[in-house]
């Protein structure tokens, strides 16, 4: 086995080996190995400070490992350019931070990075298929949170990536828009099938959303297996 | 006052400066009622200033008196002490001395260079050093406002910064908008000095002419002459250290560098 590729199982997209990060001399991630299937969604909980979001930051490489590495489709992803990787490897923050401009403008600033230009029908499609049809040339400051965060993930979508990760999408949403984005979140993932790894502190939205679910606890990986097995043991 | 209680010119002169420094130590005073914590910075600055400025001119002394090439070596000495200087304005960012160094060379040093190839600047060392000095001081300050608006901008902006990141942006583009902003920002003092040029302000190198004999309209375009070569000095500095300063401000993986937690 070439030390930059890693075999895996066929059905696997994205996996972790012994996945670490110090800070300060200080595990945030402990030595984490799993595997994430094509098409399938993986929930990450925990309680508060167990390291979601550090692991999520590491698997698109926002965060430098201390340790360990992230192989996407078995090739290490340290062989991959960042902003390549980071194409293929989308992520839906906390908070939409959202660019100045309309919401077109946004959603064509993934595929600008890169030097093509999202046609009208494909962001028009894109607004669609987020249940936002007929928003492309809004001002982003004009939008609630729900509707921002919406644009937040059309505008990774717009990259066509192969896995999607999610930081909390819905933990700066009210109850109504959290419900809404939630629901938009099922139907878009049903839809593609796109493999998404999502961070959430919510073990019932985990429950609603995931196919596995894997529980963090002061950055070790403590439990992994179907969400059935594992968020109602 | 105190020149009717000192007779003695070194006396007058350090207590002078005493009451100068006095008078800085009482806005420092008034910033600690505010919760704001300048106390050991501006007492170090102050006295550090001091020395410096004493030293230096008991050095300059001599060296005014030596041979041409010194002149060079002495604005090289300046321009290595300003990047070190301003660099701290960027604490967190690596590499930030190379960047502060290289755009206070490329700023300063181009102007300086031009203008003696020019006639504007005389070659002796006495013409020299003084109008060199006053061109890296301000692209030095100007320096490092751009370096610390920058810090604080990214650091402000880290959420947006690695947004573009996460949707495969060249980390350039992702701090693009506040390179801009803190080009902008730096340059404000600079723009101010040319605006306010006789009005608000009639600057030491105008009123040293005057005394030493010079025609006042030549004297006063001259001071025009160093405002303007000063703008350029500033303008080109901040341009190199805002250009630059967008790669180091992140990791070769193209992650940012600069975090919360390191303080200025």
């Amino acid at each position: 086995m070439s030390p930059a590729s890693k075999p895996g199982a066929a059905n696997t997209i994205l996996s972790t080996d012994h996945l670490s990060r110090e800070v300060d001399s200080r595990a945030i991630i402990h030595e984490i190995t799993v595997e994430v299937r094509r098409g399938e969604v993986l929930a990450v909980v925990g309680p508060s400070g167990s390291g979601k979001s550090s692991f999520l930051r590491l698997l698109n490489r926002l965060d430098e490992p201390t340790s360990g590495t992230v192989f996407l489709e078995g090739t290490d992803y340290r062989q991959i350019v960042p902003r390549e990787l980071r194409r293929r490897v989308g992520m839906v923050m906390q908070r939409p931070f959202l660019f100045p401009g309309t919401a077109v403008d946004n959603l064509r600033y993934g595929p600008c990075q890169r030097g093509q230009t999202l046609s009208d029908a494909d962001a028009e499609a894109l607004l669609t298929r987020v249940g936002l049809t007929g928003y492309g040339s809004r001002d982003v400051t004009n939008l609630s949170g729900g509707e921002a965060q919406r644009i937040s993930l059309a505008r990774s979508l717009a990259n066509s990536p192969q896995v999607l990760l999610m930081d909390e999408p819905t933990s700066a949403l009210d109850e109504s828009s959290k419900l809404g984005v939630e629901s938009l979140i099922l139907e878009v993932i049903g839809n593609s099938k796109l493999t998404c790894v999502i961070v959430t502190h919510d073990t019932a939205q985990a429950a609603r959303l995931a196919d596995r679910a894997m529980i963090l606890d002061s950055g070790r990986l403590v439990r992994l297996g179907s969400v059935n097995e594992i968020l109602h043991a | 006052m105190l020149k009717h209680l000192f007779s003695n010119q070194l006396q007058l002169g350090l207590a002078q400066a005493a009451a100068a420094a006095l008078l800085a130590c009482i806005v420092i005073l008034i910033a600690r009622r505010r919760q704001i914590h300048l106390e050991s910075e501006t007492v170090i600055a102050l006295v550090r200033g001091l020395v410096q400025i004493m030293a230096v001119g008991s050095i300059l002394v001599v060296l005014l008196r030596g041979p041409r090439w010194t002149g060079g070596l002495l604005l090289l000495a300046m321009i290595i002490a300003a990047g070190a200087t301003s660099a701290k304005r960027a604490r967190g960012i690596p590499g930030s001395f190379k960047v502060s160094t290289y755009s206070i060379a490329c700023g300063a040093g181009t102007v300086i260079a031009v203008m003696t190839w020019l006639g504007v600047i005389d070659t002796p060392i006495t013409a020299l050093i003084p109008v060199g000095s006053m061109l890296i001081a301000n692209a030095m300050n100007t320096n490092g406002l751009a370096l610390n608006r920058f810090r604080s901008d990214v650091l402000a902006h880290r959420g947006e910064i690695e947004t573009a990141l996460a949707l495969g942006a060249d980390p350039r583009q992702s701090v693009y908008p506040y390179a801009q902003s803190s080009f902008e920002a730096s340059l404000i003092p600079a723009i101010d000095s040319l605006r306010s040029l006789g009005i608000v302000w009639i600057p030491g190198l105008m009123a040293g002419m005057l005394l030493s004999g010079a025609r006042p309209v030549y004297a006063a375009i001259y001071q025009f002459v160093v405002l303007a070569m000063i703008f350029a000095a500033s303008g080109l500095t901040s341009l190199v250290s805002t250009l630059l300063i967008r790669t180091h401000a992140f990791t070769p993986a193209e992650q940012l560098a600069l975090r919360p937690g390191i303080q200025k």
